[in-house]
């Protein structure tokens, strides 16, 4: 009988353990997108001011967070607020707050863009009928902004779940670095555990992100109906 | 002009995130010395014990240091080291907390107090010695040569005008390189090339640090470790808060107090020996009570 490195996946409780580290990373990314997109949102319109100053602390902030890797702020958060601040925070913490001032970032330049695609007519016809400006939002505005936010919003959740392996390196314990333990924790007895350890957890992402963009795409077409 | 002056801006505040970026990249790598850099204070002695337990980093994948069962338990020769810890510090095993770090967040570990001791195959080195206290060494390794047994090298004269296989970066290809200029190398940019390359007689003989080749041995039937313990030989220990000195001469006096029950052997037998299995010398890996 040939050794076949799929055995591994029975081991002990290793499925299990790999399912725990999955959840912990959709944890991570679905609290941290949820706040996102309430700050975004906020962030968002806040970025269409008039006001030249607000745009460009808008701007200044867009731009560091586009620019610093996901990976230093992660490092800055954990270690550094314990060095300089003595906040010692956990890795998850940290992650949730890197990743929701990176997420309401993005969310934020994604309702703004959406904000700005609505054609000046829609506000006028609004507020010719009568409307407030709120009225204008909440009837007129943000139903269509939602509509066309859908799909990028669906895109920037995958990516923070994909994202969300970077936090082993604060010490958070996710699938991938469960996958690692599990591959190094047989590597003199199982040598081919990796493509089938890397292959479970290839379908564990998949099978998180992709209901996401189904649901988004089920949306989508009811709100066009 | 105004819209000079905007990406003008705009290209300031670009400059200056990179800046920022790159210079805090710099500290998780721990590479440059930085002895103005602060830290938060690390926990004394008294603080700990008051506390009731002690959080010691050890690695979670480094099989057999330190790495994770398939029963989600923490198991190894650090791991052992770190519960022995416990015990004598509290009176029961279970009394430690025990960190996953990685090899390149270890000194950030240290200097941001998120735990007290890191126990994770730390290699001694002058540069890390400027930036965590280390208390005695309890492990050492040296390069080992692993060769097939039909043209067993047993000796490092053997090897002149021979093929050695070595990983580029190693150490291995700085010591061959520079003390015995005589040997032809061939370099890999992977472990698993290099194994390869020997298994199908590329090369006469493959170095790297003994740990490695000693487990690869076991494992693969017709080679075996010739020579066992060669070229500078780096000690592994345990290593606190710079300024730390309460935990420092805590944990050296506990690793000399050891040595009276060799239990570093002990430690030996139950995690090392199972992989390694028992042709080689306990002698050329352990340290008792400090003393190489």
């Amino acid at each position: 009988m040939q050794n076949l490195g799929i055995q591994i996946l029975f081991q002990g409780n290793n499925f299990l353990r790999l399912w725990v580290g999955l959840w912990v990373s959709l944890k991570l990314a679905v609290i941290s997108m949820f706040f996102s997109i309430c700050l975004g949102m906020l962030f968002g319109m806040v970025m269409t001011s008039t006001n030249k100053l607000v745009r460009f602390f808008c701007r200044l902030y867009l731009e560091t967070v586009r620019i610093m890797p996901q990976l230093v702020l992660l490092f800055l958060v954990y270690f550094g607020a314990a060095k300089h601040l003595n906040v010692n925070l956990s890795g998850g913490t940290a992650a949730v707050l890197v990743f929701t001032f990176w997420g309401t970032a993005e969310m934020g330049d994604l309702v703004r863009s959406a904000l700005e695609s609505i054609p000046v007519h829609q506000y006028q016809s609004g507020y010719a009928l009568g409307f407030g400006k709120i009225g204008v939002y909440r009837h007129i505005i943000i139903p269509q902004t939602i509509r066309r936010l859908l799909p990028s919003m669906m895109n920037l959740l995958t990516r923070m779940v994909k994202t969300t392996s970077l936090v082993v390196l604060i010490g958070v314990i996710e699938v991938v670095k469960v996958g690692k333990q599990i591959i190094d924790a047989s590597r003199y007895t199982v040598p081919d555990a990796a493509l089938w350890v890397y292959g479970v957890i290839f379908i564990m992402y998949f099978a998180v992100c992709y209901p996401f963009s189904r649901a988004a795409a089920l949306l989508d077409k009811k709100l066009r109906d | 002009m105004k819209k000079g002056l905007l990406s003008a801006l705009l290209g300031i505040t670009m400059a200056a995130g990179l800046l920022a970026g790159c210079s805090q990249a710099k500290a998780p790598a721990g590479a440059p010395a930085q002895e103005a850099s602060p830290s938060a204070k690390a926990r004394s002695l008294d603080e700990i014990k008051k506390a009731g337990t002690i959080r010691i980093g050890v690695f979670s994948d480094k099989n057999p240091f330190g790495y994770v069962d398939s029963n989600g338990k923490i198991q190894g020769y650090d791991v052992y080291f770190g519960k022995r810890i416990a015990k004598d510090l509290f009176g029961s095993e279970d009394k430690v907390e025990f960190v996953y770090v990685e090899a390149a967040s270890r000194v950030e570990y240290l200097k941001s107090a998120k735990v007290d001791v890191i126990l994770a195959n730390f290699t001694v080195t002058n540069e890390r010695k400027e930036q965590v206290d280390f208390a005695l060494p309890y492990m050492k390794v040296a390069l080992g040569v692993v060769s097939p047994d039909k043209a067993l090298i047993s000796d490092v004269s053997q090897l002149k005008d021979k093929t050695l296989i070595v990983v580029k970066g190693t150490t291995a290809e700085t010591y061959f390189s520079q003390n015995h200029p005589e040997i032809k190398l061939l370099k890999f940019d992977e472990y698993q090339e290099a194994y390869d390359a020997l298994a199908d007689g590329r090369g006469d003989a493959f170095s790297t640090d003994n740990t490695e080749v000693l487990a690869w041995a076991i494992q693969n039937k017709g080679f075996t470790v010739g020579i066992e313990s060669i070229g500078n030989l780096d000690t592994i220990a345990p290593a606190v808060q710079k300024g730390n000195t309460e935990l420092l001469e805590w944990l050296n006096g506990e690793i000399k107090s050891l040595a009276g029950e060799q239990f570093f052997h002990q430690d030996y037998k139950e995690t090392l020996e199972p992989v390694y299995g028992d042709e080689i010398d306990p002698e050329n890996l352990v340290v008792e009570g400090g003393q190489v």
